[in-house]
């Protein structure tokens, strides 16, 4: 009897293990594990076995039929997954065909990209942000920046006024806050005001409509040096480790002494002449770009604000305005100030 | 200002290359904005030579030939053109080989058969002046063979010279030597004015002249002297040569001396035909209301009575500081010249200039405010040219009718404070030679300078300060000013407040919501509002207008974003674009106060004066075609109300605002049955919509819908950033389907608020996840389908707990005439 356990485990193991499909493995389980089958008759018959027979033949029947159904399983189980597979490979998809298209992603404007690149740089550098009006009263565009009535620095900037009111214009720079700063803010103040500024003037070079961005740092003891030494920080910052910046004496009536300051080219690095051996075109073989202007607070500006506490006898400072545009044109190569207004989305896509 | 390089010789020369001077220059706050030649490139192959022989070309009736000694062996034959030219003259010759101006080299040439070696040369062919007509005669004293160039300047080197306001005496040319001067530290020679005309007329001026000011305030001086036999004709060459290189085209030596004058001194001159002045009298007074008068150029103005005129017995001759009249021009019959250099007001020749639209050469000057002295100066020189040069008597004497003058002026300038704003030493010694150079008066006094200021420079130098910017930008601000940081304070950090760091993710959002970012236009056409049907008294019909636009499209400040967007929409969609989703976040311009809260947003900036207008600073969405492209899965459909809903909705949530509201409303520009008002927490945003189709139609677009919302508003109701920790619950929410009909002119926001009302706290999520119009709801009616989410943070809830939540949501929908139909499947989730 024993034997023919062990016949019957050797053939059904042999037959399991052969098995190709699930169809067939069933077949097989019925065949030897089935009410049927031979090794349940051996076990519904044990009963009938001499006594000393009953328990190692018993033991023997239901150990094999227990190794049967654990084979039976593990089989069942392979043959699934490989049944899965060629199913799957059967349901296959044209890889090449183009990806579902995602909801595209919009732009930034470059303006607005270059104005928080610059608003960063001078964050880091321990400013903060401010912003006041395009509409502007004279006084604070010009009055109050020391362009008395009927000076002539006022015709320096073709401005924009608006209609009935002589006192009201279209701010011609982003000036007017440094006084609107001043006059709610005791120093020490160190700000950058970001904004939309206008002049009446438009060609490839001057747009009626541009954005400027602001620098003011008032406190006790700044100097013109600190003024280089931050105008020479916001430059590599924007254009590159390597750059120097050059001041060039120059006027403005709210600030003095005044500098117009360039940077030295980042195309040339500075020597005018690129590797081909031709001229500049960046700096026009200068070796130097004009990049802003800037200056030491004038006292009379400060004098309008000197009850909150900017006597100039005790604090002084600088300012400084640098065109959005101007950097962006020069950081991106863009040639012409209006592209930026004309929101031509194939340029739009081109920045992120 | 052109400053010919030989004219600044003459008063300081210092021995420098132009371009290297015109650096130094640029680099001490001179701006030569460039360096040009005037006249041929080389003065190589120009020579002095005599006509010895002209007589008819043979084949041509306008061209002679000419033999012309040069003064290098045998005779030239030359081929000219010139009508004048003849037998004996001194003519200046271009030689083969000469570089003329514009840089052709001058070649041996047959000319109509006939051989020419060379060029007899007119004005225009040298630059100096426009005269092509005649050989340019020489004085017949030059000896033949003479280069040219020590006749004449050749290859002149002109500074161009951008001066500013603040330096009204670098508007003369012995202005800019002083200032090489102060720069190179050359010598500076005498000044010009040093030595007066000899007067050895008879009489005396007051015989011939006289003078009323009776606007003393607008014309602190005004100087008259009178010179007899004038001889009118043309100036020297040299004169002409100089004014020419200047930008100032030689007419006669009369007004060409006053010209060359007022380039020298920076001291406008005038000089009156004495003949045509009645009387020799000379009135200053301010004209009559309605006053009219022809100019010089032609031109018949109408005055004010704050225009400053000068005006002989009968008329006006001219208008103050600006331009001559005709009635008493110096002509060619003129023998007797009153001569005027005047001090006028520099604020009210501002003033009449940009009123009358009239820029001279003298205003230019005039209007950056003069120091009375110059006039005496300028009658100095000019009487000395006109003796010299025009054969002139001086008539002793000058009617000099001046103001008290202002005082002399003397500042201190303190050492310590020349360090304290230029963050640089600069020895006392430096300071001293600098200001000196600059014909300041200077004392040492311990540590400071008393300075004392000279009339040049009178209004520009008034205060310590200019004179430390004075001896900052000669001792320069390149090598020697080191480059530091400031402290910006102890405890400080550089910062974005938090509507600044919310501003930049709103813009984030909608850039990352499928929206390019334009920046349109501030200002459009005061049509504008009319193309979009909004009518008055809607306050964006009223426009802030432009007093002085550039053009009609320039005339009217924006009221809304939308006008920019359809504008760039409709500009992409005519370039062939299919789609665009464009977003703006600016500001618009409105009529009235600003408000007195809500930040720089909503209007209210810092400051003693609150803006003059109000500047809300929005968000504005405008969406034209699929917001995502069609693809082979499907997809493409154009954006519409809903899409845009769903935009400003993830907008407002990504923000931590909390749900928005919209109520039907109506915009003019918006489609009546597709348009909402949209708030947040009751505080109005503004509107969302689509497009009205005569709109569009305007714009040429074929659909557009959009949004434009106020940023203040929507940023005050932001909770991002300071959000709370909420414990998450472990207890399995039920979530229930709703099927819900309801007649179809009840809202979707009332079944959803009778929902919510009804299913209470313990309610935590309502989707609307189909809704149905048709036969099988019946007519008038909808069918919404709701998928019901409930849940309790303390435990698993009990199916009676929500079978009583929906009986009571059951009796809120009753109220609607709503009814749940049949029963929703049910469904015990997993944790939230």
């Amino acid at each position: 009897m024993l034997e023919q356990i062990e016949k019957i485990r050797v053939a059904a193991t042999e037959a399991i293990t052969a098995a190709s499909s699930s169809a067939a493995l069933e077949e097989l389980r019925v065949r030897y594990l089935g009410r049927k089958a031979e090794l349940t008759q051996i076990l519904r018959g044990i009963a009938d076995l001499p006594p000393e027979e009953r328990g190692p033949v018993g033991g023997a029947a239901n150990k094999a039929r227990k190794e049967l159904e654990a084979l039976i399983a593990a089989s069942a189980e392979r043959l699934d997954a490989a049944e899965l597979d060629a199913k799957l490979v059967a349901d296959r998809v044209d890889v090449t065909m183009p990806g579902a298209p995602p909801r595209p992603l919009g732009h930034q404007h470059l303006i607005a990209r270059t104005t928080r690149l610059i608003e960063d740089i001078m964050v880091g550098l321990g400013y903060e942000v401010a912003e006041g009006p395009e509409i502007e009263h004279d006084y604070y565009n010009f009055t109050a920046l020391n362009h008395p009535e009927g000076h002539p620095a006022r015709m320096l900037q073709d401005t924009f006024y608006v209609q009935s009111h002589p006192d009201v214009l279209l701010r011609t720079h982003t000036s007017p806050m440094q006084v609107r700063a001043m006059e709610t803010q005791r120093p020490p103040i160190f700000i950058v005001i970001p904004g939309k500024v206008y002049r009446r003037d438009s060609d490839a070079t001057h747009s009626p409509m541009f954005h400027q961005m602001e620098g003011l740092a008032i406190a006790e003891g700044l100097t013109l040096a600190d003024l280089r030494g931050t105008l020479l920080a916001l430059s590599r910052a924007l254009f590159g480790d390597t750059r120097e910046v050059r001041l060039r004496p120059h006027y403005f009536p709210f600030t003095e002494p005044s500098v117009e300051v360039d940077v030295s080219c980042f195309q040339c690095e500075g020597t005018g002449v690129l590797p081909d051996g031709g001229r500049c075109n960046l700096c026009k073989g200068q070796g130097w770009i004009e990049i802003l202007g800037a200056g030491m607070v004038d006292p009379n500006v400060l004098g309008f604000v000197k009850e909150n506490g900017y006597d100039p006898e005790q604090v002084q400072g600088f300012a400084f305005g640098l065109g959005i545009e101007r950097v962006a044109m020069l950081r991106h190569s863009i040639p012409d100030l209006r592209r930026f207004f004309d929101n031509d989305v194939r340029m739009l896509e081109q920045f992120s | 200002m052109r400053v010919p390089y030989s004219w600044l010789r003459e008063y300081c020369d210092p021995e420098l290359p132009a371009e290297e001077l015109a650096e130094r220059l640029v680099m001490t706050g001179t701006e030569v904005e460039r360096v040009e030649v005037v006249g041929p490139p080389r003065p190589d192959n120009f020579v002095v030579g005599k006509v010895t022989e002209a007589v008819q070309h043979p084949d041509a009736d306008r061209l002679r030939v000419c033999t012309v000694e040069v003064g290098d062996g045998g005779p030239r034959t030359i081929v000219c053109g010139a009508p004048n030219v003849a037998a004996g003259q001194t003519v200046a010759v271009a030689l083969p080989g000469a570089r003329m101006p514009g840089g052709e080299k001058l070649r041996k040439a047959k000319l109509r058969g006939v051989a020419s070696e060379g060029m007899i040369l007119a004005a225009d062919e040298l630059e100096i002046g426009d005269d092509h007509e005649g050989t340019l005669v020489l004085d017949d004293a030059l000896a033949v063979g003479t280069p040219l160039s020590q006749v004449i300047p050749l290859a002149e080197p002109v500074f161009e010279i951008e001066v500013t306001p603040n330096r009204s005496d670098c508007f003369g040319v012995f202005g800019v030597a002083r200032e090489v001067h102060a720069v190179t530290a050359a010598p500076l020679g005498a000044e010009p004015w040093a030595q007066d005309a000899p007067a050895k007329g008879e009489g005396s001026v007051e015989d011939y002249a006289k003078v009323t000011v009776e606007v003393p305030d607008l014309c602190p001086r005004f100087t008259v002297r009178v010179l007899k036999g004038v001889k009118i004709g043309p100036s020297p060459l040299w004169l002409q040569e100089r004014l020419a290189a200047a930008g100032q085209r030689p007419i006669s030596n009369v007004v060409d001396i006053t010209n060359y004058v007022m380039l020298l001194t920076a001291q406008p001159l005038h000089a009156y035909d004495l003949d045509e002045v009645p009387g020799g009298e000379l009135i200053v007074r301010t004209a009559r209301a309605g006053e009219r008068m022809t100019t010089l150029d032609g031109t018949e103005r109408e005055l004010d009575p704050e225009v400053v005129l000068v005006c002989d017995r009968d008329q006006p001759s001219g208008i103050a500081g600006l331009m001559g009249g005709q009635v008493s021009e110096v002509s060619d019959q003129t023998t007797e010249v009153l001569l005027e250099a005047a001090n006028w007001n520099g604020s009210n020749i501002l003033q009449t200039s940009r009123k009358l639209g009239l820029r001279s050469e003298a205003s230019a000057r005039f209007e950056k405010q003069l120091h009375p002295d110059l006039t005496l100066r300028a009658q100095a020189i000019a009487c000395k040219l006109m003796v010299e040069l025009c054969g002139a008597t001086l008539v002793p004497g000058t009617i000099d009718v001046a103001a008290p003058e202002p005082s002399a002026r003397t500042l201190r300038l303190r050492g310590a404070r020349v360090t304290a704003i230029l963050g640089m030493e600069i020895a006392q010694g430096d300071q001293v030679g600098y200001l000196e150079r600059l014909g300041f008066g200077v004392e040492v006094a311990g540590a400071d300078l008393a300075v004392t200021v000279p009339a040049d420079r009178y209004y520009d130098v008034t205060r310590e300060i200019d004179l430390i910017e004075e001896v900052g930008r000669l001792h320069g601000f390149d090598r020697n000013l080191a480059a530091t940081l400031p402290n910006v304070g102890e405890g400080k950090v550089g910062r974005l407040n938090r509507t600044q760091r919310l501003r930049r993710r709103a813009e984030d959002e909608l850039r990352d919501l499928g929206f390019d970012q334009v920046v349109g236009w501030s200002f459009t056409d005061p049509g504008q509002a009319g193309r979009l049907r909004i009518e008055e008294p809607d306050e964006r019909a009223d426009p802030i207008l432009v007093a002085n636009p550039l053009s009609d499209e320039g005339a009217a400040m924006r009221t809304t974003l939308l006008g920019s967007l359809l504008d760039v929409a409709a500009r992409n969609l005519a370039r062939g674009r299919e789609a665009v989703a464009l977003f703006e976040a600016g500001a618009v311009y409105l009529r009235g106060a600003p408000p007195e809260s809500g930040g720089p947003l909503a209007g209210d900036f810092p400051g003693n004066t609150p803006a003059p207008v109000t500047e809300p600073h929005r968000y504005g969405a405008l969406a034209v075609g699929p917001p995502a492209p069609r693809s082979w899965r499907g997809g493409g459909e154009p954006a519409d109300f809903f899409a845009l809903k769903g935009v400003l909705e993830a907008l407002a949530a990504g923000l931590g605002c909390p749900p928005l509201a919209f109520e039907p409303a109506v915009e003019p520009f918006l489609h009546p049955g597709r348009s909402a008002a949209v708030s947040v927490g009751g505080a109005p945003l503004g509107w969302l919509g689509e497009v009205h189709p005569l709109v569009c139609r305007t714009w040429d677009l074929p659909a557009a819908v959009g949004f434009e919302i106020d940023a203040a508003p929507l940023l005050a109701a932001a909770t991002l950033g300071e959000e709370e920790f909420e414990d998450v619950t472990t207890f399995p929410v039920i979530r229930q389907d709703l099927a819900i009909v309801a007649p179809v002119d009840v809202s979707y926001a009332q079944v959803r608020d009778a929902v919510t009302a009804g299913g209470g706290d313990l309610l935590q999520r309502v989707e609307l996840f189909d809704r149905y119009e048709g036969t099988q709801v019946g007519e008038g009616k909808v069918s919404l389908a709701l998928r019901l989410e409930f849940g309790a943070p303390d435990r698993t809830l009990a199916d009676e707990e929500v079978s009583a939540l929906r009986a009571a949501i059951a009796t809120g929908l009753e109220a609607l005439g709503a009814v749940i139909r049949g029963a929703g499947g049910e469904d015990h989730g997993g944790e939230t």
